[in-house]
Formats: C-alpha cells, structure tokens, sequence
C-alpha cells in the first residue's frame, strides 16, 4: 500500500457514512426484498404460461401457435365473466375471479378438444404443416375476437380484495395479485404433476408418449388420450390467461405477447420434461428481473436471449433433456 | 317500292346520328357540371395490432364527411369515402396507397397512425403525387411536402407538459417509455428542457414493445422517489404498466404521473380505477366545454353509441377532413400542388378550439392541454396552454 492511498483514505471514509443513512439501508434492503419477490412472481407468471405449451409441445410434439390465442380466450371468458356479474349478480364480485378460472379452464379446455378433434389430429408427423396451420388458426382467433369484442382493449375489473399490497415492513410492499399468482401457480402445478404422475390418465398419457404402437397394443385408446393431452394444454393455457388479467392487458393481440417466452421457457427447459420447464422459467425469471434492475429492459431481454442460445448450442435438447423418444 | 332517295337517307342517318349524340350530350353535361362524388382515401389498420388504436379514426373521419355531404358537399361534389385496411403492416400501407391513389383516383388521403406506416407510404406519395393528412400526435423531425400533420408534433405536447409540471410542487423527474422512436424522441426533448427549467432527472428507463412486466422499473422508480413520472408507454403495456403501479402503491393519489400518449381511449382499456388521478397532456379532451366541442361528442355518441368515448386523434381526424375541405375550397380545385399551397394558414374551428396550418411547415399551431384523470374515464382539465407554433425539428 503506498503512501498516496492511506492518504486518501479519511476523506472516502467522511463521504461514505453520509451517503448511507439508516433510512436509505432500509429502502436499499427494501428494494431488494422487493427485487426478489418481483422475480418470484415473474417465475410463477412464466410457468403457468409454458406449462400448458409444456405438455402440449412436450409430450404431444405439436408445435401449437395458436396457444397465446387460447389464453387470449382464457382472458375473454373472465372479461365476459366479470361484466356478467357485474350486471346480473353483483354480489358475487368478490369472488368473481374463481367462477372465471373455473368457466376459462372449462372453455378452453373443450375448445381444445374440439380443436385436437377436428384440427390438430390431421397434421400429426407433419410438424412444419402443423406450425403453418396454427399460426393460421391463431391469425383467425385474433380477427375473431377483433371482429366480436373490438379492436380496442377491454378492461378487466380487479377485485377489491385483491387490489393493493401487503406491506411487512414500511419499505416493501407486495402486490396481492401477484401473491395470488404465486398460490394458484403452485396450487396448478402440483395438480399437473399429480395428473401426470399419480393418475392412471397420467400414466396411459405418459405410455402414449414414450410408445404410441405398444401402448395402443395393450388396449389404451391413443386417439382419446391426444385429444384430451391436448384438451389439458388448453385449459392451462386458459387459466393463464384468465389470471394475466390481472397484471397484463386484454386485447385481439394480447396473445402473441406471452407466445414468445412461453416457447422460450419450454425448449430452454428441455422438450417433455415438467421439472425443465419449472427450472427455465425460475431461471430465466430471476435473470430477467435482476439484469432489468441493473440495465434497461431491452438490455435485459438481449442478455437472455443470449444466454438462450449459448445454453442450446451446448445442449441442443434443453437444460433437462429427457431420454425420451419423442 | 318507293326508293329510298339519297336525300332522304341523309334525312334519316342524320337525325339517327344526331338523336344518339343527345344522351351522349346528356352524360357529358352531367359528368362535367353535375355532382359526382369526389373521392376521399381513408387509410387506417382495420385489422391487425395497431387497430387497438386506428379503428375508431376511421369513424370520425367518416362522420366528417357525412357532415359536409349534408351541408352540400365539397365544390358542389359529395365526398365518396374509399376506406382500405393497413392491416398493421407497413408495406400493406405503401400499397394501399397506391392503390388508392392509382386505381381508385382519390382526391386526398387521411390515414396512418404509427409513424413507421407514414414512412413506409412517403415514397409511394411522392411517386403518384398524393397528399396525406396524418391525423396522430408524433415525433417530429419530418416535414414532407406531400404531407400535412394535423395533431400535436412531440414539442408542442411535451415542452408545454414538462414546464407546467416543474411548476407543480417538486422538479424530480422519471422518465418511463416503450422502447422505440417516439418515447426515445420525447425524452429527448424532455431531458434540456427539464434541465433548463432545474429540476432533475432522476431516472429513464425503456421497456420493450408489448412488455408486460413492469415490476422491475416499479421498484427502479421506487428508490428513485421521483416527484413526476413522464411516461411514454404505449399500446397494450400501458394497461400492465398502469394496473402494476396501483398494485405497488403509487397509484394517481401517491404518485404523480403524466402521460402524453394516454387518452380517454386508452383509458377505456386500461381501466379506470386504475388511472384515476393521472395526468395526460393531449390537444383535445372530450371533457373540453365549448360549443363545438359539445355538438362534436354528440353527433358521436348519436352516430356510434352512448358509450363511446372521444379522445385526441379522433378529433384529430375528424378536423384532418375539414381541413383538407376548407383547403380544396380556398384552391378551387382538387388538384394535390393547388391544395397543398392553399392549405398553408387555413384556419379551423375545431372542436378543441382553433387550429391553424403553418404557413410553411405543414404542421398546425394549437393548443395544448393537460388533464387529471376522474373515476369516470374523463379528465378534469387543469391547464391550457396558449397557441402553440409546430416546430418538428427542434433544436436541443
């Protein structure tokens, strides 16, 4: 240490104890309570918009382009759901958002049915058609929903319960909706798994995946199983759209803005593999609030995707590669 | 067996000749002195993202011109209104545009809203010789001859927003935006001004387009404290961006904020719960009490509903119609050079008070506005500023 540093030394010292006050230590931890929690919520926010696309894409190969579309139907039930409340039943209104996420889960779910059925079942073994004729699809849901509800935004009212923060501590205040999200995202994941893994469904639907020929050799209705695999898809996807409300917009477009991540978090996760999704999304979440934190949100949007493609380049199949035969 | 004499079939050839030459005379006559309909292009995004915003311009400017057919047309001549879909594509807008003007001949257009559509069509006006009325508050930095801009250009709105904001308590600034040229264009200009009236900035942050998860520039905004929020975020974020914010606690009774992009059409979208207490800084308030403010909303409400509610650029639009009117009628003529020289200095009594074309810069000179946002979707205004002159290329 030379002579000049110790010098200098006392005049930083005299600067450094002004600059951080007690009150600014508290805000500063605030923040980074609150910096945590933000990147938590945006974990829940992705998995519950990939997981659906997660178990179609996964375990079914379609590539569905459609799918920010039937969370944009998700989002429309609830808009349809809180106007009819709030004309006809008024007192309902506090728990409006529960009759929503049931009736957005039962719309898309049987329009995914319907969709698997009528649609998606032509176009297996030919995943290029399949990625043309949904993004189609979703061209025509788009002008649909333009034609019906208009081209402007709807707006979707928020339950007063739900509206505002919890607040621990003078400094940090979270979000109730985003509280909510982080519950009902946990609470939708387990019941997946459970489905998957726990269900005799989950287990002829896991079989149909790994071996379509020996599973419909030993009686299992493969054809129904697609149809409802995809069903499933859509009703997630329809839940999250109807939560998004929430936090997001509503409008024809709305779904082309969460389709992009949601493939993101699913190939970054690696194809068929639930516990890959929820690893990318909790990843890519923490990344993307922290790095918006320190940089711009365009800066932010730039390092993941950069880290996106270093991942894949080194792992083409994903983080969690499953040794499935696809 | 009369023979048909020589004379006689010229008798009969001749008045044939001349009894077919009538109607014909007839038609010309009409077509030359009569009434046919002179055609207007209105070129908006029907379908597609940015019809969230363009759809309901094409209502105004249509409702123009069903006023002025009543009030007996343009030179004698009703105005046909030709509408073609941008479908939200640029290129789609270049060749509408020609198409409007090549095939279907049309007088003048009124259209686009992005800047990125107004770019894409320059060329193709410049080509076909057309004229464009751009009915959308914008960045400035362009003045095409082929052009005239009938809303606010980024000085008049945000010289004006951010001098009467460091009037109000406080001269801290955050600056918020989607990330593209507008917001980047506004702060730009904020950024000398603020500086020159000594406040401060003490934040800029740009959100990608369509972002929707604000929560990181919350908390970016809550260490900063700032006394004002200036937000450019448009289109679909605008909703996450306004709805998380209320979620956080610096909703419109904690946390001053004003927007120069967020009209009572926006709104509409976003919620109004969720903007009470904003400010936007806009030419035209549907909340404006003026009598030609009044009979504007109503003829609206009559035309499209009880509902709708008016904001900036539809007036915009609507007063791009008469202007293009008041100029054809100062020309006497449809023809595009004689219009676009007459419109220099055309006066207009709109329903947000008078605006007036530049004499050289083909923007307009008007007021500016600024208003809190109520629990009812309108906004109270609270300031109005004197007339101000176009100036798109500032210098900063």
């Amino acid at each position: 240490m030379t002579f000049r540093r110790g010098n200098q030394a006392p005049r930083r010292k005299a600067v450094i104890p002004a600059a951080i006050s007690i009150e600014e230590t508290f805000v500063t931890f605030g923040i980074f309570v609150m910096q945590l929690f933000n990147g938590l919520s945006l974990f829940t926010i992705l998995l519950l918009m990939a997981l659906g696309l997660a178990i179609v894409f996964g375990l079914m190969g379609v590539i569905n382009m459609a799918h920010g579309e039937i969370m944009a139907m998700g989002a429309y039930t609830t808009y349809l759901t809180a106007s009819f409340i709030e004309h006809h039943l008024p007192g309902l209104m506090g728990v409006y958002l529960f009759i929503a996420i049931l009736l957005a889960f039962a719309v898309t779910f049987a329009f995914g049915y319907v969709l698997e059925r009528g649609f998606i079942r032509w176009f297996y073994h030919r995943p290029l058609d399949t990625l043309l004729a949904t993004w189609g699809l979703s061209l025509i849901l788009q002008q649909t929903y333009r034609s019906v509800f208009g081209a402007q935004e709807v707006s979707v009212p928020l339950t007063t319960w739900l509206s505002g923060a919890w607040e621990p501590t003078e400094t940090i205040q979270l979000p109730l909706n985003r509280i909510f999200i982080v519950a009902l995202t946990i609470l939708v994941t387990l019941g997946v798994w459970y489905i998957l893994h726990k269900t005799r469904w989950g287990l002829r639907a896991r079989a149909v995946t790994q071996n379509r020929a020996m599973s419909s050799a030993v009686g299992i209705d493969t054809n129904r199983v697609d149809a409802l695999i995809f069903a499933l898809g859509s009703g997630l996807a329809g839940i999250a759209g109807s939560v998004f409300t929430m936090v997001g917009s509503t409008n024809p477009g709305t779904g082309q803005l969460y389709i992009v991540d949601s493939f993101i978090v699913v190939v970054f996760g690696g194809v068929a593999s639930l516990l890959g999704t929820a690893a990318s999304s909790f990843l890519i979440a923490q990344m993307q609030t922290a790095l918006e934190y320190l940089m711009s949100g365009s800066m932010a949007k730039v390092a993941i995707l950069l880290l996106v493609i270093t991942v894949l380049y080194f792992r083409p199949n994903g983080l969690f590669a499953s040794k499935v035969r696809a | 067996m009369s023979k048909i004499s020589r004379r006689r079939f010229m008798q009969i050839s001749g008045s044939l000749v001349a009894a077919g030459a009538i109607p014909g005379a007839g038609l010309l006559t009409k077509s030359s002195f009569a009434a046919e309909p002179i055609k207007l292009g209105l070129l908006h995004s029907l379908t597609g993202t940015i019809a969230i915003a363009e759809a309901a311009l094409v209502e105004a400017e249509k409702m123009a011109i069903d006023e002025i057919n009543a009030a007996g047309g343009v030179l004698g001549r009703m105005i046909d209104p030709v509408v073609a879909d941008g479908a939200s594509d640029w290129p789609t807008f270049a060749e509408k545009t020609k198409q409007l003007l090549q095939r279907d001949k049309v007088a003048a257009i009124v259209g686009c809203y992005t800047s990125a559509s107004r770019k894409a069509v320059l060329p193709v006006l410049k080509q076909s010789k057309g004229l464009l009325y751009y009915p959308t508050y914008y960045e400035g930095q362009e003045e095409d001859k082929h052009v005239i801009y009938t809303s606010q250009e980024a000085t008049q709105s945000v010289i004006s927003a951010i001098e009467w904001m460091a009037k109000q308590q406080g001269k801290t600034f955050f600056l918020v935006g989607s990330d593209y040229i507008y917001p980047r264009t506004c702060n730009k200009i904020a950024k000398p001004t603020v500086a020159r009236l000594g406040g401060k900035v003490v934040g800029e942050e740009y959100a990608p387009l369509g972002h929707t998860e604000f929560s990181s520039i919350i908390n970016k905004i809550k260490a900063a404290k700032p006394d004002w929020i200036y937000s450019t975020v448009v289109g679909g974020s605008n909703v996450a961006f306004y709805k998380q914010l209320k979620a956080a606690g610096l909703d419109g009774g904690k946390q001053k904020l004003l927007s120069t992009v967020v009209s009572e059409n926006e709104i509409d979208g976003i919620g109004k719960e969720n903007a009470v207490g904003y400010y936007a800084c806009m030419g035209y308030f549907q909340s404006i009490k003026s009598p030609e403010n009044e009979k504007f909303v109503k003829a609206i409400k009559a035309k499209y509903g009880q509902d709708r509610v008016v904001g900036d650029p539809m007036e915009c639009a609507y007063n791009s119609v008469y202007l293009w009117k008041m100029a054809v009628e100062k020309a006497k003529s449809f023809d595009v050079d004689k219009v676009t020289a007459a419109s220099s200095g055309i006066e207009f009594s709109a329903p947000e008070g008078k605006v007036t074309v530049h004499k050289t810069n083909h923007h307009v000179s008007k007021k500016v506005r600024i208003g809190r946002a109520r629990a009812d979707g309108q906004f109270d205004i609270v300031h109005e500023s004197g007339v101000i002159e176009p100036n798109p290329f500032p210098k900063l």
